[in-house]
Order: C-alpha cells, then sequence, then structure tokens
C-alpha cells in the first residue's frame, strides 16, 4: 500500500538544536534581543515579516547581524501578519512575524483573528513598553495580550529576559502542534535591553499542553464498522487534512472505500480535483453534487472539518439522515455545531491510516456495501448539474474565464492565493485543485485583502514555486502597497486584478436580495462616473500606473481575444512583481448558491434554478 | 437550567483568571459564581465556578477550558459526592427590640454574629446555597443594609484528591 510513514503529530515539536544532537548549547552572555534571535535562529526560523517601531528597536539591532534570519520589511503590520499566515500554508513551517507596540501590535490584530480562524501556524512578536510604564497609558502601549486573547491559541508577557529561549520554544510548540494556531509572545522593551544569558534548548514546560494525537482504538473499529455498511457514504474532508499532511493516506481510505470525496475551500488540494470520486466543494457556494450529496448521504465522516455554518447551511436540517462520524484533533470542535455518532479525536494522518487498516478489515471480514446506487445518483447530479458560467454576452471578459485560464496557463505547481469574494467562490470553483499547499485563502474570517500579502509570504517560502494571486478590486486596494515590498525584495508574485469596478459579492446579495439597490457596492462611481454601470466609471484608482508607480510591470486586459496572450506574458516575467487589471463583466454571479441562513436543501444551481432531485412527488 | 460546579486546576501564571472569565463571556456562558484560590501547590490554583447551563453547552465549554494551555485539569463534582459552601457577611438593621430576635435566627442558621452597633448586627454565615438564601429570607424583614457573598467553593468526598496527578505532571515539569 502507498502509505507514507506513521506521523506522531501534524508537526515535530521544533525546539531542538539544528545539529540534531541534544547536547546543551555553551551559555552566552546576551542582552534579552540577542537572545530573542538567537532563539529564532535555533528554533529553524528563516523569514521575519515585520516593522520595527521605539519598543521593538533593540530586537531590529542583532536581527541585522543575523545570517540565519531573513527580514522582509513590510509596507503594513497587517501585510507582515498576512504574509507570515501565507509563508506558513505555503512551507508547512511556522509563519513568523513582528511589530512595535501599540498601533504597531493591534495592527497584527486581523492577520492573528485569521491565523486562528484558519488554523495557521503563526508566532507573532511584539514590543511592549517598559515595564514600569505598562499600565499608565504611556506613549504607544497598547494590552495586545488582552486585545488579542480571543484570536491567539496562547499568548506570553515576558517579564524577565532569562525566560526568553524558553517563551520562544514553548511559542512555536503551540503554534505548530495538535491544532495549529497563533501564538502571541509581548516583550517589554527593557526586558530585551537587559543582560542576560542564552542557552539552547531550554526546558520546555506545558503540563496543560498535551494535544490527543492517537486515535481510540475502539472508535476507529466503530468508524469503520460504519463505512463500511453505509449505502450512502461521504467522506467530508477539512483544512485539517492538510494541516496533518494526510493527503496521501485520504487517497488511500477513499479509493478503498470507494466513497465520494468533498473537500472544503480549506481542504482544496487535499484531494485532486481530477479524481472521479471527487464531488467538488461543498457549502453555500459549493457544487450542486457535494451539497445534495451530504444532504442525502446516511453516513458522513467528517476528517479534520468543523461543520462551519458556510458548510452546513441551516444546521437543524442539514444533513437530516446521517450518521456522523467526527474526527478532529480539536476535541472541542466535536459535537460543538453536530452531534456526533463516533468521535474520534485525533491527528488526521494517524485516524485515516488507522481507518484504512481497520477497514480493510471489515473487507477481509465480507463487509462491504454496494454503492452502485448511491454512485447513479451523484452521477446524475453532477452531470445535470455540473459548475459552469455563460458567457457576457456583450463581449466583455467573464471573470470566471479569466480565472480558468490563469490556472489552466500556469505553471505546475503554482501556489494560488485569494483574497474574499466573487472572486475567491470563482477560484475555487474553477481553478484546478490537484495538490497539497497550493491553495490559500481566508476561509473562516474571510478577510479581504488576504491576497497579495499571503501571495508574498508564500513567495517568500517557496521561492521556486510561481505564485497567483487573485484578487477583487475591493480586496486589493486593502493591502496591495505589499507590492512595494515585493518589488524592492525580489519576491516576484503575480497579481490577477479581477476588476468589475465593484464589492462583487455584496453587490450580488443585492441583486438577488435588495431589489438591484446598489448602496455603497460600486467602487470606480464619482464625479466624472457616468451612471450605466462600475466597469464604466472613472477608473479610479489606474491599477496599471498605480502597481507601475510600486515598481511592478503592469498591464490591462479588457478582452477575450487578449486573455491567454496576456497571462502568458505575465507568466513569462519574473523579475518583478506583475500586476493585470482584468477588466471584466459586473453582473456575473457565484452559482450555485444556497442563501444564507436557508437550509441547503435550497440550493440553486443557478438563478431561478432549483435542482430537480426527482424527489417532489415525495 | 441545570447548575454544575466545575472544579479547574490551573497553572499560577498572571492573567488566567482573565482568560477563563473571557472565555465564557465570549462562548455566551454566564457564571453564576466564581472563587479562586492557590492550592496546597504554590504553583497551581484552583478556580470553582458554577455554572447555569444545559449538560451539551457544559460538555462545550469544559472542552474550551481545557484548551487553554494554563488549564491543568478540569473536574465536575457531583453535588451528592461533594462538600460545597459559600461564605457571606450579612450587615442587618438591628434595635434593642429586635436584636435579640435577630440574635436567635443568628445561632439557629449556626451562624456567628461579628460586630455588633446600636444600628446594626453584622452576622457571618457559611453553607451551601440553600441554606444561605433561607437564613438571607428570615433576616430580610428586619433590614438588610448590606450583603457581601463569596463564590462557592467545593471539594469531593473521601479521600481521592484532584490535584494528585496534577501536581505530579507540575512537578516534573519544573
Amino acid at each position: 500500500m502507498p502509505m507514507t510513514e506513521q506521523a506522531t503529530g501534524a508537526h515535530h515539536p521544533q525546539p531542538r538544536p539544528r545539529n540534531g544532537g541534544l547536547q546543551q548549547s555553551p551559555t552566552e552572555h546576551v542582552t534579552g534581543a540577542q537572545s530573542l534571535i538567537r532563539s529564532l535562529e535555533e528554533v529553524g526560523v528563516d523569514t521575519v515579516f515585520g516593522i520595527p517601531g521605539g519598543t521593538i528597536l533593540p530586537a531590529y539591532d542583532p536581527m541585522m547581524d543575523s545570517t540565519r534570519v531573513r527580514h522582509v520589511l513590510v509596507r503594513h503590520e497587517q501585510g507582515a501578519g498576512h504574509a507570515a499566515t501565507g509563508y506558513a500554508q505555503a512551507t508547512g513551517k511556522v509563519g513568523v512575524c513582528m511589530a512595535t507596540s501599540g498601533p504597531g501590535a493591534t495592527n497584527l490584530v486581523t492577520p492573528i483573528a485569521d491565523a486562528n480562524m484558519d488554523s495557521v501556524p503563526l508566532v507573532a512578536i511584539t514590543g511592549q513598553v517598559v515595564s514600569a510604564a505598562i499600565g499608565t497609558d504611556a506613549f504607544q502601549e497598547a494590552d495586545i495580550v488582552g486585545i488579542t486573547m480571543p484570536i491567539t491559541k496562547h499568548s506570553f508577557l515576558v517579564t524577565r529576559a532569562e525566560e526568553i529561549p524558553r517563551v520562544i520554544a514553548e511559542a512555536f510548540h503551540i503554534a505548530s502542534t495538535g491544532r495549529p494556531g497563533p501564538v502571541l509572545v509581548d516583550i517589554p522593551k527593557d526586558i530585551l535591553q537587559t543582560k542576560t544569558t542564552f542557552s539552547w534548548p531550554p526546558a520546555v514546560e506545558l503540563p496543560g499542553y498535551r494535544p490527543v494525537t492517537k486515535p481510540h482504538a475502539k472508535q476507529i473499529r466503530e468508524a469503520a464498522r460504519l463505512i463500511t455498511s453505509a449505502k450512502r457514504p461521504v467522506l467530508y474532508v477539512g483544512g485539517g487534512v492538510l494541516k496533518a499532511n494526510a493527503t496521501a493516506e485520504l487517497k488511500v481510505l477513499a479509493e478503498l472505500t470507494g466513497a465520494p470525496v468533498t473537500t472544503t475551500l480549506m481542504a482544496l488540494g487535499a484531494f485532486p480535483d481530477s479524481h472521479q470520486q471527487h464531488l467538488g466543494m461543498p457549502g453555500m457556494h459549493g457544487s450542486v453534487a457535494a451539497v445534495t450529496a451530504l444532504q442525502k448521504a446516511d453516513l458522513i465522516v467528517a476528517l479534520g472539518a468543523r461543520f462551519d455554518d458556510r458548510v452546513t447551511g441551516k444546521l437543524d436540517s442539514f444533513a437530516p439522515h446521517a450518521k456522523i462520524v467526527h474526527a478532529d484533533i480539536d476535541p472541542a470542535e466535536i459535537g460543538k455545531n453536530r452531534e456526533a455518532d463516533v468521535p474520534i479525536v485525533g491527528d488526521a494522518r494517524e485516524v485515516i491510516a488507522d481507518l484504512v487498516q481497520a477497514v480493510q478489515k471489515e473487507h477481509s471480514e465480507g463487509h462491504r456495501a454496494d454503492l452502485g446506487a448511491w454512485w447513479a445518483d451523484l452521477d446524475r447530479w453532477r452531470q445535470n448539474y455540473p459548475l459552469g458560467y455563460e458567457l457576457p454576452a456583450d463581449g466583455s471578459l467573464s471573470p470566471q474565464q479569466v480565472i480558468e485560464r490563469i490556472g489552466q496557463l500556469a505553471p505546475e505547481g503554482t501556489i494560488f492565493t485569494a483574497g474574499v469574494g466573487q472572486h475567491q467562490m470563482w477560484a475555487a470553483h474553477f481553478l484546478q485543485h490537484e495538490s497539497p499547499a497550493t491553495w490559500l485563502n481566508s476561509g473562516g474570517a474571510g478577510t479581504m485583502g488576504y491576497a497579495v500579502p499571503a501571495a508574498m509570504g508564500a513567495k517568500a517560502g517557496r521561492p521556486e514555486r510561481a505564485v497567483w494571486a487573485i484578487d477583487g478590486d475591493g480586496c486589493f486596494q486593502m493591502t496591495n502597497q505589499e507590492l512595494t515590498t515585493c518589488a524592492l525584495n525580489n519576491i516576484p508574485i503575480k497579481v490577477a486584478v479581477i476588476n468589475n469596478g465593484a464589492l462583487g459579492m455584496v453587490r450580488q446579495w443585492q441583486t438577488l436580495f435588495y431589489n438591484q439597490r446598489y448602496s455603497n457596492t460600486v467602487l470606480h462611481s464619482g464625479p466624472g462616473a457616468d451612471q450605466k454601470g462600475p466597469s464604466a466609471g472613472t477608473r479610479v484608482p489606474d491599477f496599471v500606473k498605480l502597481s507601475e508607480a510600486m515598481g511592478c510591470y503592469a498591464i490591462r486586459c479588457e478582452s477575450p481575444e487578449d486573455l491567454d496572450k496576456v497571462i502568458e506574458e505575465a507568466n513569462s516575467i519574473n523579475d518583478r512583481p506583475v500586476v493585470v487589471d482584468f477588466i471584466v463583466h459586473e453582473d456575473a454571479m457565484v452559482w450555485p448558491m444556497v442563501a444564507a441562513g436557508t437550509s441547503n436543501d435550497e440550493i440553486m444551481a443557478a438563478r431561478d434554478v432549483r435542482p430537480d432531485f426527482g424527489d417532489n412527488e415525495e | 437550567m441545570s447548575k454544575h460546579t466545575l472544579s479547574v486546576l490551573v497553572q499560577n501564571t498572571p492573567g488566567i483568571l482573565a482568560r477563563i472569565a473571557a472565555l465564557f463571556s465570549r462562548r455566551g456562558f454566564n457564571i453564576d459564581s466564581l472563587a479562586v484560590g492557590v492550592t496546597e501547590h504554590p504553583d497551581i490554583s484552583r478556580i470553582t465556578i458554577v455554572v447555569g447551563v444545559e449538560d451539551l453547552p457544559l460538555e462545550q465549554v469544559t472542552k474550551q477550558l481545557n484548551k487553554l494551555v494554563n488549564v491543568l485539569k478540569i473536574v465536575e463534582l457531583d453535588p451528592v459526592q461533594s462538600v460545597r459552601r459559600q461564605l457571606v457577611l450579612v450587615k442587618v438593621r438591628a434595635d434593642n427590640e429586635t436584636r435579640s430576635q435577630i440574635t436567635q435566627i443568628v445561632d439557629l442558621f449556626r451562624a456567628k454574629t461579628v460586630d455588633v452597633s446600636p444600628e446594626a448586627v453584622t452576622i457571618e454565615a457559611t453553607g451551601g446555597s440553600d441554606k444561605l438564601e433561607a437564613m438571607l429570607r428570615m433576616l430580610e424583614p428586619y433590614g438588610i443594609k448590606e450583603l457581601v457573598q463569596s463564590g462557592t467553593i467545593a471539594i469531593g468526598r473521601g479521600a481521592r484528591s484532584i490535584t494528585d496527578r496534577s501536581l505530579r505532571a507540575v512537578e516534573r515539569a519544573s
């Protein structure tokens, strides 16, 4: 069986000397700041995204001398946070960002919240005002530990310089193990300036932190029994499978059971889109086949997924006939939204590997259900309601086609990032997701502005790969300043601005639910704009000029005839960032759609098209 | 809605109470009472939380609490298999006519008079919440001028200790 070695967890704890030995390094006499940089080096950090400022300043002095840590000077701390997230998602390592106290730290709040929702391993290091000034409303003071408490996995306020190596080791251990997440380390300026000693590795003291990775054998057996007896099973795969590096195991399990697979927005690439058993993405904008499969299933096997409301729709009518096997490394996810019949706490890779063996045993005992009738239904749904789009009648560019062609013309192994909105859903639908760690987006938090800085982080971590950011014109205007960072630091990403002149997803809801009253969603209107539509607006800002000003190569594409030529041109330029302003039709909509707050049974395949499941006579 | 008493053993680190209180409010649970104090091990504190929730949300809040890195252990104390106590200090209006009646009530509930002045007596009482509520009902007609109540603390009956294993884990780490 093509099974990779059994993992003991998603990631190995990193606090270990680089030479692999366990002997203690000789004690060095250093400042707190030097201790911090030495700790980052020892824990294996090669890239830090950040901006210096008053209180973190001491740390930037030894940073200048470090040959192992590269610091990328970003233009806004939010960019540093998302870049660290993109780096982490593309490399599987912990992403690191750094900022000064007060506004520097609070600018990290959004990316920290984002990483928390998407379980991304992130360590944020912030300067804090000197210990004696804490609590006095000192200049650039913010209680960042307090502010980020609900959006971090854990946080530290360092109170003594000698704690720094231990705190950094613990921060990286907590961020990267169990259910990964963001950890904040806040260090007062005087602690960075204090004389102390440094020795590695430090003793890690986390008696209250014991993630369970090994699944319970009895639960695995019970799950295997259900899987092999179910007549309408579905494997519901979430981002946890990617984080656990369990995609090889997943393929084995899927092919062994013959069950259909649906991958959530966070799990695209965990199972090849091209695989015959793949139904597509579930949820509000999922494929009809995937949404319907879950609704009609008699067994849902949730692997590293959390029954998010965007997947389930109205919870009490979600998958009414299904028994639930729910495997997750976070016990609190199990039973949170949907009660589990078989709860399994464990690392997805270990769970799936064990499930494979348990299912094989059931098979060898002759237990195997016939899925023929189920597949007949599934095939009918996906044949009748495939994902698709119509080209605009006026000959303008179709956003879906732009995204689809970028995907088809991109070199193998290209990493895609997306912002949030229509373009994100189209990228989910029309890019071909074949391999892990090639699709980065903000799923849980839905952070507009994620794409450009995340692409920067991904490219910094995987310089050998092409990185395309699929962005909307609304998103792009939130974080495009990081293109300057990319241009100056040799991080040649490519950005496709899917420019429909509007906040497209909100506009879509206004079209469908607010009688086409487009309140504050047209981005281009203003003095001089005609009132016909957003694309015919003022073209302020001019994204080509803007991008050129930031040191990028920039192209505009307005016509379908130029599409392939422009994409190929963008692909051929690798010495600087490339931005393509694709002027697309503003009325394109994302389909299928389950309206918010309604049952997944109410899925619309397209506007006014409710799929016929042949059950209307019931 | 049923009341549940959770004993939460935590590492004695700054901010842990804020983390726990914030978690309850963020996840939409109401704390009825909360009491914190250090245990027989100076590095471990014990937080006793009384919370009114149904069984399913209780499971969720327990799991979420368990995810806090400084939380070592959570035990729900069974009402029958545990002893719970609350302390109240209550200042009751009293004059020469009513003072002896109030003292009688104090004796009845095995409470103590801890301060007397011409216009008031201050009473200290410990016990379960039922007993204390009954006592306060009896005192109310005389006029309660001021009332202070501690959170409930609770301990399991019998020889077993819930701190034993957590203590070993902390000692191993340090």
